[in-house]
């Protein structure tokens, strides 16, 4: 059994024996059932760091939205000197550590596709380097080209109809998060002794190919541990044994995320669910007088100052999907254990304080792991900072606890993953609206007029029977998930050969769980049309090939987000047969499928792909986001639109159900403590149905019409939104995004 | 104890989620049907008793307890109109049917129906027995200024106020502030000294007129005569909040 002198005061035994980062929280986390009175404001070093970082934000707008980007160096963990925020300030820095040499300065990156890392300098004007060009086209194979050589024509027809859409194809597929607690607790190098361990007996006896690869992953994975070493170095701190206190436990922590967020470009690069067990070690050392509150809250603000910086080199095509500048530095805070206790400490106080002391923003992307069970002063204060900043998200802990266990954490959005024993296949979306489309018009898709989908008969009556409908709408999504998922399958072994994530996946278990995340788009339009199917009369509209390539519908049906069961029964069937479709499907490297009702503001650029529907979105305009009902379909207000989305079982949708609401501050209640109120029974009352996910805005129209007129304002410099799974600054969205957020329901009852 | 039928009604719409009408979250049932036309209503498509759809007290309730989660100890259903003094039969059937489930009841009136005279008198007594909280609006306490604005007399209103108060059933008094109609500094005054004799209330509310309903007006083809009267500034509605002593009452 290992002990450190670094350990001293820490209770337990088998997180000594082994890595188990949970069983060291759990013996030794203290609750906390107080309010936020103990909190601390910014210190004169906060605000002075913090001043800079908005000076770099605001040149970095002016610059078009890149400040600084490197075309010569191909960015490894050890690839750049050591970085500061600004040199001359670089003392008062209690977190050092940045991706590359310069602060905001995006690293090349040229694993995933050369062709996207160089059209990422060139569409900021900057000029890439020839020779890493030549490297990367002649001598060394990457991610992207390994996936076109081995696509069929069928995966890139389905693509290029944009039917599988969004796909980690050009892009780095994230979503994977390092146990970075890891290297606090223990230190990198018995982290190298316990992987050189599990090389050893990795594949004894039987050399298959998948005991190879194996056996490689692990030595890279040793690899990248070792350079960690050599990165902290270069910022003068020896990280082979464990951290000593608060202060070093969130530099060692932050070292490992940093190791990440240099070698890998994912869409979703999270931090995880760290503020329990940072609470350990300020709490030891507040306990013995080493450590002042004010001291505490300032190296939470510095780290989060940190996971503010992170930015990636990205190509526009990319930007339509993801907009905004998104990295989902997703940190998870609160929960509760399986004992019952809660998990709510101090620090997570702290995280949530950092949008008071350093104000709104949208990353990290916070997210309360929320239970009615939670502290209601906890419960208070993170509904206060929802008004206050509409920069936090709630997911359901009662609902995930059950599948995750309590060290999950979220690990893009609202996906959940287990800390350090999990990593997930992320899978984008197929588009189910589109789907609907090919089944009535037998393969073909209505904007391209070019047959993607198999030749089934198409439907030939002059109004569509529910019945024949369904009968072919069952085939066409047989069909989809299938095509779905092989194109997946190839997609990550090309991303497991070539750009592999040997620095997270040195911080999780050699013995890993996998998941397999696919995902659905056009969920609500789906629903409603097939509503409108059943109840209503629909008329096709035929062009002169005799393709229906419009509707029209006479009549009243019932639409989902009314809590109307009639809708709500079609929701929970579309979303159970497609997720058991998908099952039917083989999964690369036995990893266990799931799917997700999220689309993060793709919705907008999938519904430009999606010819008119039967529920009368017309051809081009954008899809509803994630889970949410249609724009204009919710009569009933906000609780009626919030219930028909809990009837959604999470227990089929593991990878997550996104719900983005907006509700106007008066409307919420006349003074803020009764907002506060307020909000806390509307959580309380959507997450006990078991709902999973809510994303929470509290403002008005007007606010967001002046913001967009306006974005030269100072106020609106930091203005946070959120947006179907992650906050966003409503500045940075394109002008065609910002009217669609406008556009949605924004619930202001008279 | 006589057997009723279930009693229907016309609602004009449903709303889920409402935190300005009563206390908490609330669910709230707008009835169609309404006697006053005042100048600056914001539902006018409430106004007629025909329209909307017909609904069972029992279809009500199922819905609204659908909501139950939310309320927590606080929240619970408020019907509002339209005037749904014009429904006693429903509004008895209803809320004593939400009081065994244990909801809270409230009713958003203009009062206008009120009367002493049998068969109103008797009907409204058996609802103040299953009624938790009246929001009674004031449009006017000045008589003639009432009738300009509302088409109606304000006596019974103000009757029904002061039986409010001898029955101690709880009242919020609220006031819709409409510059040029009903935001008079001596009203203003005559209003509040009127409170004061009052009882029963719990809070007074100053409901700042807005123009949000004024495109209802068109939608129905009836002329909106308010168009040049803006919603009230900052000052005024601190100076009717100040006058009418809303911070007294919480």
């Amino acid at each position: 059994m290992a002990n450190f002198e670094q350990w001293h005061g820490f209770k337990g035994r088998k997180w000594m024996e082994e890595i188990n980062t949970r069983d060291f929280i759990q013996n030794n986390y203290t609750p906390y059932d107080g309010d936020e009175s103990f909190l601390a404001g910014p210190t004169e070093a906060t605000d002075k760091l913090w001043g800079k970082l908005k000076e770099l934000q605001k040149e970095e707008r002016a610059k078009g939205g890149v400040l600084d980007m490197d075309t010569e160096i191909v960015s490894t963990i050890t690839s750049h000197k050591p970085g500061y925020l600004d040199e001359s300030m670089k003392e008062l820095e209690t977190v050092v550590g940045l991706q590359t040499d310069k602060p905001l300065k995006r690293a090349f990156m040229p694993f995933g596709g050369i062709k996207m890392a160089e059209e990422a300098c060139t569409t900021y004007g900057y000029t890439p380097s020839p020779e890493l060009h030549k490297i990367f086209t002649e001598y060394h194979k990457t991610h992207n080209q390994g996936v076109f050589d081995a696509y069929t024509p069928e995966m890139r027809a389905a693509r290029k109809n944009k039917i599988i859409t969004g796909l980690p194809d050009t892009y780095g597929r994230g979503r994977i998060v390092g146990d970075y607690r890891r290297v606090a607790l223990y230190g990198i190098d018995m982290l190298v002794e316990e992987k050189s361990k599990d090389l050893k007996y990795c594949g004894n006896g039987k050399m298959r190919d998948d005991v190879i690869r194996q056996r490689e992953e692990i030595s890279m994975q040793i690899k990248a541990l070792k350079e960690m070493k050599v990165m902290a170095e270069s910022y003068g701190f020896d990280i082979s044994a464990p951290a000593k206190d608060a202060r070093e436990a969130c530099q060692w922590l932050y070292f490992g995320y940093l190791s990440a967020i240099k070698t890998q470009n994912g869409a979703a690069m999270s931090v995880g669910r760290i503020s329990t067990f940072l609470d350990i070690y300020i709490q030891r050392d507040l306990d013995e007088g080493k450590l002042t509150e004010s001291e505490a809250q300032e190296l939470i603000d510095h780290m989060v100052m940190k996971f503010r910086m992170v930015k990636f080199a990205r190509i526009p095509s990319y930007n339509e999907l993801f907009s905004g500048d998104p990295v989902w530095a997703t940190l998870s805070i609160a929960g509760k254990s399986v004992d019952g206790r809660h998990m709510v400490t101090k620090n997570d106080f702290r995280f949530l304080h950092t949008l008071e002391n350093m104000g709104p923003s949208p990353e990290p992307n916070l997210t309360v792991l929320y239970s009615s069970n939670l502290p209601e002063a906890f419960k208070r204060y993170a509904s206060a900072i929802s008004v206050r900043t509409s920069s936090i998200q709630y997911e359901n802990d009662d609902v995930m606890r059950v599948e995750w266990g309590d060290d999950y954490a979220i690990c893009c959005c609202v996906s959940a993953t287990q800390t350090g024993k999990e990593m997930q296949f992320f899978g984008a979306r197929a588009n189910l609206a589109k789907c609907l489309l090919y089944a009535i018009n037998g393969g073909v898709d209505a904007k391209t007029k070019v047959q993607v989908g198999p030749k089934y008969v198409p439907i030939t009556s002059e109004y569509l029977d529910y019945e024949e409908v369904m009968a072919k709408f069952d085939d066409m999504m047989s069909w989809l998930a299938s095509i779905y998922v092989h194109t997946l399958n190839l997609i990550h072994y090309m991303h497991d050969k070539y750009y592999y994530e040997a620095a997270e996946m040195a911080l999780i278990d050699t013995e890993v769980r996998r998941t397999f995340a696919t995902g659905i788009a056009g969920f609500s339009h789906v629903v409603d049309s097939l509503c409108a199917i059943k109840y209503a009369k629909v008329k096709t509209i035929r062009d002169e090939d005799g393709i229906v390539t419009d509707f029209e519908t006479t009549g009243d049906f019932p639409r989902y987000g009314n809590d109307d069961d009639r809708a709500d029964e079609i929701a929970v069937w579309l979303l159970k047969t497609f997720l058991r479709k998908i099952k039917q499907c083989h999964t690369y490297r036995d990893s266990e499928p799931t799917t997700s009702i999220l689309t993060i503001t793709s919705n907008v650029v999938y519904g430009k792909a999606t010819a008119s529907l039967p529920d009368g979105r017309k051809a081009g305009e954008p899809l509803a986001p994630g889970a949410n009902p249609s724009y204009g379909a919710e009569k009933n207000g906000l609780l009626a639109s919030l219930n028909s989305v809990a009837k959604l079982p999470y227990e089929y949708a593991l990878d997550g159900i996104s719900n983005t609401q907006t509700i106007n501050p008066d409307a919420l209640g006349h003074e803020e403590n009764e907002q506060v109120t307020n909000l806390v029974n509307i959580l309380d009352g959507y997450f006990d149905q078991g709902a999973h996910h809510l994303n929470v805005n509290v403002f008005g129209k007007d606010k967001l019409i002046d913001a967009m007129e306006h974005p030269e304002k100072e106020e609106y410099a930091n203005f946070t939104i959120r947006v179907s799974g992650y906050a966003v600054k409503f500045i940075d969205l394109t002008r065609e995004q910002q009217l669609d957020v406008i556009s949605r329901t924004c619930h202001e009852a008279m | 104890m006589d057997h009723r039928d279930i009693q229907k009604v016309r609602v004009h719409s449903i709303e889920s989620f409402g935190a300005a009408d009563g206390p908490g979250v609330r669910f709230i049932v707008f009835l169609q049907g309404c006697n006053m036309r005042c100048k600056y209503c914001h539902n006018p498509d409430t106004w007629s008793m025909n329209d909307g759809e017909e609904m069972t007290s029992d279809d009500l309730l199922k819905r609204a307890l659908r909501y139950k989660n939310y309320w927590k100890d606080s929240g619970g259903i408020t019907v509002s109109g339209g005037e749904p003094l014009l429904h006693l039969d429903f509004l008895i059937d209803f809320f004593k049917k939400a009081k065994e489930c244990g909801v809270h009841t409230t009713i958003d009136t203009a009062g206008n129906p009120f009367t002493r005279d049998e068969p109103f008198f008797s009907k409204f007594n058996e609802l103040m027995n299953y009624t938790d909280l009246i929001l009674l609006d004031i449009k006017e306490i000045d008589p003639q200024r009432h009738q300009y604005i509302t088409g109606v007399n304000n006596e019974n209103i103000l009757d029904m106020a002061k039986y409010l108060s001898d029955i101690n059933k709880t009242v919020w008094i609220r006031h819709v502030l409409v510059p040029q109609l009903s935001d008079f500094d001596e009203d203003l005054d005559k209003l509040s000294q009127f409170i004061g004799t009052l009882d029963n209330v719990e809070r007074v509310e100053v409901l700042p007129y807005h123009t949000l309903g004024a495109f209802k007006w068109e939608t129905l083809g009836i002329p909106y005569t308010l168009k040049d009267i803006c919603p009230p500034d900052k000052e005024r509605i601190a100076n009717a909040k100040e006058k009418l002593n809303t911070s007294l009452y919480k």
